[in-house]
């Protein structure tokens, strides 16, 4: 990194416009939630460097280079009358420069860029295991260490780090939450993995990142980052073997009934411990204090989890959460009321929705 | 054999058929052919930009309705399949045709028949690509179609079938077109034009034809690959029975990488050409331009892989194939330096190719940058798959390759049809097309950093995507309009024009030496080559003009004959592979006693063709 030290003296000027860049990046967190710029975790923290080592060489290459063009332009406009310029065929020189300077340059980000690479292949130790499933167009999440799943809604400890074993039972698909790490693809018969530790907690959003068919779009999820004793309650709540959900109001009776005469308990389970087999959509354990529904792309409002209900292939066209019986609105607010009361412990968001 | 044979053979009177219909279906004239790749491409390319705006209006707001999920799917996979397959291919392919016979002294292609065959097949393959458009299946899984979301279970309908197989009746076109050129260009130079001396446009050619050759085999067995799995239930991608879908994205990619050379490296060659000419100085650099250009693409077959860092490849490859990446830096550099070395110290004269050319720089830096950001495997990791990538390869190939393309357009109209295009509407056709295409495309670098991956349908509220969207949208109809100018150039100047030189600008090149446009037989005496930048050094000699060269009668020489038996033959395989088609519907694609009739009728008409065809006098 000497090198760059000599160059960054010619540099004050992009040294600032940097400086400036970044804060405007770090500045838009809050409007840009899934932003890569601003990462609250190890692994992205460690691509964001190398990332800003990228950034840095490129505006200083940009505008040398676009500078020279521009000049010559300017500086060597002719007139069609003009003598003829003198006939200049190439410098053996220059070649050798204009190759060299930029195999340097090349060989100060491939460093950091190597280095980077080896840091992030090994898992640190004690990590938290999750293994992650990806479905036409939801995601599934097992803790095999407390013995529980999830889907769509991620929590994670904070400050420890967690080792994700990512599979898919379909197409491929790809694992990515901006903010703690990059991108890992979920294939099909193959397990990949990647790691992060989340240093910040919070509410973030997640997205599949590789092509898998009509609702690639809406593949998002939630990844809710706790602070170790939010995590640890949220754990215990979820393994009691039996779900301990008081259905008091009567629409939310009538909703339990709703579930399962309109067949939606074929496909879900609110059992994170132990799901009946057969479980083909997404396990609802709860769900009613979930942030987001419809794998993380619908705000946890009565209204949209009525509309969901009612018309998944109005809003999600092509998902596999086809209604065997119809919902009318009635009956939506009572499964609403039903689903609402899912509630396996105090909202576990600490800082608030991101 | 048509230039060879000018020395001994006796007069003989050439084809009368010179117009109408029936002339262009049986023409075998590179320059014709050349226009009809021309037309057909600028076609194909302004459906691909009706797509493009389309997915830009449904981009334009969250949660728009304006497109169903599947419809935008379909237009994401036609826009880069037409983009890269019809539209800028064919473009280049268009000015292989005209341009290198010429440029190198020749009288046409080595092989004119097959010339006219591998156009016949390209047009087939566009329409069959978009004649599923008709049936509301335009293939919708995206233009690199990764397995296993291609299997007939997870993309049932005719769509993926469009697209395989209209893909392969492509690639007959492509590798027919790239032994003819390389051999054209080994063969048929004219005497004196030694390799070193060629213009930098057909050495671009030359390597792209390499590229070609050794690219497209790659891709059509991962074609014939697929097919087998869709339509005789064969397992190669097929996890259940130990198939994998990764084998797909290796195959893909070692032609997918050389494939953006492909498309690029003409470019360089169109810039390499009016670069010097508008700076009334040589090329600064020949060699190292010629050799960068080779290393370019041998390099391109090693980097394949930096398309899928985020498949867990491991340390060890992620390591070299970021290395093996950002070394492409260096002899594209190597490219740039010399094209502004090329301007230093001219007498830059500013006319609408200029701008373009100019433009194309200023654009493809920026897109290199970008490239070596990719190049750095972690940074890549949260760029990959975003629209920070679209942002990045819409600079390299709208940014340098269309761009080019639209230098080249400028600066050979004149040649090819013999009018000069106006130049204040080129030059207002450059600022809009400038202007709307850093809209569109520079915002795209901040949304995919902020988070937004690409091939969504839609995005929701609150990511932040709103704002830079829609300027998007609103830059990319300004873009759009760029090309009505330019459409709207052409008619105007065609009618009201002024008629062009043989030398519009000054050229140093042999295409300049002969009227405009060419007559059928191109030069009437082969041209002697005794350097580079051949008519400069003929003006020269003459002490800085030559005449306009005239008119001649050109009866005396021995030119191929017309020939229908390449469209015959293009026929036949378009028909054998329709049959396929027509199984590819419900229940599932099959071959049965419906459609093994018309793939046999394909079969007759494709052998009938080439057997008639090679009994055929060809003089």
């Amino acid at each position: 990194m000497r090198l760059w030290s000599v160059h960054s003296g010619r540099g004050l000027r992009l040294g600032a416009m940097v400086a400036l860049l970044s804060l405007a990046a770090l500045g838009c967190a809050d409007n840009y939630p899934q932003t890569t710029l601003s990462p609250e975790g190890d692994f992205a923290r460690m691509v964001d460097d190398v990332f800003m080592v990228t950034v840095r060489w490129a505006i200083l290459v940009f505008v040398v280079v676009e500078g020279a063009l521009v000049y010559a332009i300017f500086r060597f406009r002719g007139r069609p009358d003009d003598p003829e310029p003198k006939q200049v065929h190439g410098s053996t020189v220059l070649e050798i420069v204009w190759t060299a300077v930029p195999a340097i340059i090349l060989v100060l980000i491939a460093v950091p860029t190597i280095r980077t690479i080896f840091a992030t292949a090994e898992t640190p130790p004690n990590a938290l295991v999750v293994e992650v499933v990806g479905h036409q167009w939801w995601w599934e999440f097992h803790y095999p260490e407390y013995g529980i799943t999830t889907a769509n809604q991620l929590h994670v400890p904070v400050g420890r780090t967690v080792d994700f074993r990512l599979s898919s039972v379909d197409v491929i698909h790809s694992f990515w939450v901006p903010r703690f790490a990059g991108k890992r693809d979920v294939f099909p018969g193959r397990e990949t993995r990647i790691w992060f530790t989340a240093e910040v907690a919070g509410d973030f959003p997640g997205q599949c990142a590789e092509f898998c068919g009509i609702q690639h779009g809406r593949m998002g999820f939630r990844i809710l980052a706790d602070d170790p004793a939010d995590f640890d309650a949220w754990v215990a709540a979820m393994s009691a073997a039996t779900v301990a959900v008081t259905v008091e109001d009567s629409l939310a009776v009538a909703g339990e009934q709703l579930f399962a005469t309109k067949a939606c308990l074929g496909c879900h389970s609110f059992n994170a411990a132990s799901p009946p087999p057969g479980m083909i959509g997404p396990n609802l354990a709860n769900i009613g204090a979930r942030t987001y529904i419809a794998a993380g792309m619908l705000e946890n409002t009565d209204e949209n989890m009525a509309r969901w209900i009612r018309d998944p292939q109005g809003y999600k066209e092509g998902s596999l959460m086809v209604l065997p019986i119809e919902v009318s609105e009635a009956e939506a607010q009572a499964l609403v009321a039903y689903l609402r009361a899912q509630q396996v412990s105090a909202p576990t968001v600490a800082a608030g929705v991101r | 054999m048509a230039t060879s044979a000018v020395e001994h053979a006796p007069p003989q009177i050439t084809s009368d058929a010179k117009t109408g219909l029936w002339s262009w279906l049986t023409t075998v004239d590179h320059k014709r052919i050349g226009i009809m790749y021309g037309v057909s491409a600028f076609v194909f390319f302004m459906i691909g930009g009706l797509e493009a705006l389309l997915l830009r209006i449904q981009l334009g707001s969250p949660d728009s309705t304006f497109l169903s999920p599947d419809a935008y799917n379909q237009l994401f996979t036609m826009h880069g399949t037409t983009m890269i397959f019809l539209g800028v291919m064919p473009l280049s392919a268009m000015f292989f045709n005209y341009l290198i016979p010429l440029q190198i002294g020749a009288r046409d292609v080595v092989f004119p028949r097959l010339n006219a065959f591998s156009f016949w097949v390209f047009l087939i393959g566009g329409l069959v690509l978009n004649a599923s458009f008709i049936f509301g299946a335009a293939p919708n899984a995206g233009w690199f179609g990764y397995a296993n979301l291609t299997s007939v279970q997870y993309s049932p309908g005719p769509n993926t079938d469009f697209w395989v197989i209209g893909l392969q009746i492509l690639g007959i076109a492509s590798l027919a077109a790239a032994v003819n050129f390389f051999v054209t260009i080994i063969n048929m130079r004219a005497p004196g034009m030694r390799l070193l001396r060629m213009p930098m446009f057909c050495w671009m050619s030359m390597i792209t034809q390499i590229l070609l050759l050794l690219a497209f085999p790659v891709i059509t067995v991962a074609l014939v690959f697929l097919m087998v799995d869709r339509y005789f239930g064969a397992t190669f991608f097929e996890v259940a029975a130990n198939g994998d879908p990764m084998l797909w994205q290796h195959l893909f990619w070692i032609f997918g990488h050389p494939e953006v050379y492909i498309l690029i490296l003409p470019p360089f060659g169109i810039v390499s050409e009016i670069l010097p000419v508008f700076s009334r100085k040589p090329l600064f650099g020949y060699a190292a331009m010629v050799f960068s250009g080779a290393f370019i693409a041998v390099l391109g077959f090693g980097v394949w892989s930096h398309h899928m860092f985020a498949t867990g490849m491991g340390p060890i490859a992620d390591a070299s194939f970021g290395v093996l990446t950002m070394l492409i830096a260096i002899p594209t550099g190597v490219k740039i330096f010399n094209w502004i070395g090329t301007i230093w110290g001219g007498s830059i004269q500013m006319k609408t190719p200029m701008y373009f050319s100019l433009g194309f720089i200023a654009m493809f830096i920026i897109g290199g940058l970008s490239g070596i950001m990719h190049a750095a495997v972690p940074a890549d990791l949260q760029q990959t798959d975003t629209y920070f990538i679209v942002a990045h390869f819409h600079y390299v190939l709208f940014g340098g390759a269309v761009f080019a393309i639209m230098a080249g357009t400028y600066y050979w109209t004149p040649k090819m049809f013999g009018f000069m295009l106006s130049e204040r509407i080129g030059k207002f056709q450059f600022w809009l097309m400038f202007i709307g295409f850093n809209l569109t495309f520079f915002p795209m670098h901040f949304l995919g950093l902020h988070g937004m991956p690409r091939r969504v349908y839609t995005y929701p509220e609150g990511l932040g995507f709103e704002f830079w969207n829609q300027v998007e949208t609103a830059g990319s109809f300004v873009l759009g309009a760029s090309f009505l100018v330019l459409i709207w150039n052409i008619v105007v100047s065609k009618r009201s024009g002024v008629p062009a030189p043989a030398d519009p600008w000054n050229g140093a090149t042999l295409e300049w030496s002969i009227p405009s446009p060419p007559q059928e037989f191109n030069f009437p005496e082969v041209p002697e080559v005794e350097s580079r930048d051949a008519l400069w050094a003929m003006k020269r000699a003459k002490g800085g003009t030559l005449p306009e060269p005239p008119r001649v009668d050109g009866s005396h020489i021995h030119l191929p004959n017309p020939s229908v038996k390449p469209l015959i033959t293009a026929i036949g395989i378009g028909v054998f592979f329709t049959g396929f088609l027509l199984g590819a519907v419900w229940p599932m694609p099959s071959v049965t006693t419906i459609n093994l009739p018309i793939i046999l009728l394909g079969l007759a008409i494709t052998a009938y063709g080439i057997f008639s065809w090679a009994f055929e006098p060809a003089e």
